[in-house]
């Protein structure tokens, strides 16, 4: 059933291959993203649940299951994980629940 | 948790043969993966060699008071396989002429062979630098005849190395069994009590991490951070350092990577990782397996996969120093295990 999904876990493996098409791109990139990681003013654990969050803000299948096992890998607790993904999940609501503002303020505009 | 080992249940992967198998098949075979001996070869390291021998590891025997789920031994309280007083008593012969400076007691539960306090006692007459015995720590709670163990111990200045997957009872109970985690508990801080693990002790207490499911342990040092301070902040338990090992693709823990789905996906993680600096601190460059009954191995896991040392002599009766550190080391895929990452040794890291 692989071929006929738009997702399959295996093309996660694949990834670095983009940069075969536009390598400049890709190595900056990559560059990037593994200094991002890095322990730096936040710990490479906190960086990971908040990778963790995000994935799941943007719905990404790949970053979550990858972000899943790192976090295993550094001894996140499953408590630790879930939180993380409420807190995601509140921004997310949060974002559309304040537009509940602008829908108010359009109601009295129009309303007599 | 399973209550009894591969072996009893009489299941195909308690044949080394069977397991040997699995790892030279499927990804090994269709050229998806590299195989082991590929890897090094374009690392220029094929054949391994033993280097200067510094620890050598005897294998009391497979039987364990516990059952983990991830165990490369398949120990449990139904192994029989126990080394005799009289292999023992061959051992002494090796440990009295070797340059080795490491003594390295394992099994199962090595507390559980018969032998093992005299041969402690024995063993620690001639003279050796680090004497480890690696206790899985819930013996020393599991029968009145192990409650002194931390006091004989420290009598023989034994190095202690005890496995605990982590700071949590959920997850070390769901790898080593249920009620194991308040038991480790109880023993660390006994092992405390009589001055093991405390800030600049000569009584060594080191632990052992083992992932417990399909993914690669974490940074050595952070992992260590993070046990110390949540073992001091909430036992009040003390300990010199961590070892986080790698799980190898073999016995019990192939058995749950085949059951779960998760084998192909674990051997990419470790062939991913694999990282050749680590072939030249590997410790089968440097230690020397002995098994319950005096077979000699390049390490503990191929001990369990029965790959014997390549060199014509192959028993501990008949041992040699010379001749046996001129053999090649036999690999195979479960190798990976070693080399990914930063390593990964009965000592911890190796890169």
């Amino acid at each position: 059933m692989a071929d006929k999904s738009y997702y399959d876990p295996k093309d996660l493996r694949k990834f670095g291959k983009i940069t075969e098409w536009s390598e400049e791109l890709g190595t900056k990139f990559f560059d990037y993203y593994g200094k991002v990681f890095e322990e730096g003013a936040l710990s490479a654990r906190e960086k990971s649940l908040i990778a963790l969050a995000v994935s799941h803000v943007v719905k990404c299948p790949y970053c979550i299951d990858a972000y899943t096992k790192d976090g295993l890998q550094r001894g996140i607790t499953k408590e630790e994980m879930m939180e993380a993904v409420h807190a995601g999940a509140a921004i997310e609501s949060g974002a559309t629940l304040v537009h509940g503002v602008q829908m108010m303020n359009k109601y009295d505009k129009l309303s007599m | 948790m399973q209550i009894t080992s591969l072996k009893k249940q009489k299941k195909e992967l308690a044949d080394a043969k069977r397991q040997l198998e699995i790892l030279s098949n499927g990804i090994f075979n269709n050229n998806e993966l590299p195989t082991f001996a590929t890897k090094i070869k374009a690392a220029g390291q094929f054949p391994l060699r033993p280097k200067k021998l510094e620890i050598l590891q005897i294998n009391l025997g497979y039987m364990c008071n516990q059952v983990c789920e991830h165990c490369h031994v398949d120990a449990g309280p139904d192994r029989k396989e126990i080394m005799t007083k009289e292999t023992l008593q061959q051992c002494l012969e090796v440990i009295k002429n070797t340059p080795a400076t490491t003594l390295d007691l394992t099994g199962g539960a090595p507390e559980m062979n018969p032998h093992f306090r005299w041969f402690v006692e024995e063993a620690s007459k001639l003279g050796i630098k680090d004497f480890i015995v690696r206790s899985n720590l819930t013996i020393i709670r599991a029968n009145k005849k192990y409650y002194d163990l931390p006091d004989f111990f420290k009598k023989y200045h034994i190095h202690v190395v005890s496995s605990m997957p982590h700071w949590t009872r959920g997850k070390t109970d769901q790898q080593r069994g249920k009620g194991v985690f308040d038991k480790s508990i109880k023993a660390l801080h006994e092992l405390n009590s009589v001055g093991y693990g405390k800030p600049g002790s000569p009584l060594k207490l080191d632990l052992v991490y083992n992932p417990s499911g399909a993914f690669l342990p974490g940074n050595q040092e952070s992992m260590e951070k993070e046990f110390k301070n949540a073992l001091m902040e909430d036992f009040g338990i003390q300990f010199h350092q961590l070892f986080a090992i790698t799980n190898l693709p073999i016995a019990r823990f192939l058995d749950y990577l085949i059951a779960s789905d998760n084998y192909e996906e674990y051997m990419y993680s470790l062939v991913e990782a694999f990282n050749a600096s680590t072939l030249q601190n590997v410790m089968c460059t440097n230690t020397l397996s002995v098994g319950w009954d005096g077979y000699l191995y390049d390490c503990d896991f191929n001990q369990m996969l029965k790959l014997k040392v390549a060199s014509k002599l192959k028993h501990i009766s008949e041992y040699n120093e010379e001749v046996v550190q001129n053999r090649n080391i036999i690999v195979s895929q479960h190798c990976y295990g070693c080399t990914a990452g930063a390593g990964s040794s009965c000592q911890g890291t190796v890169a």
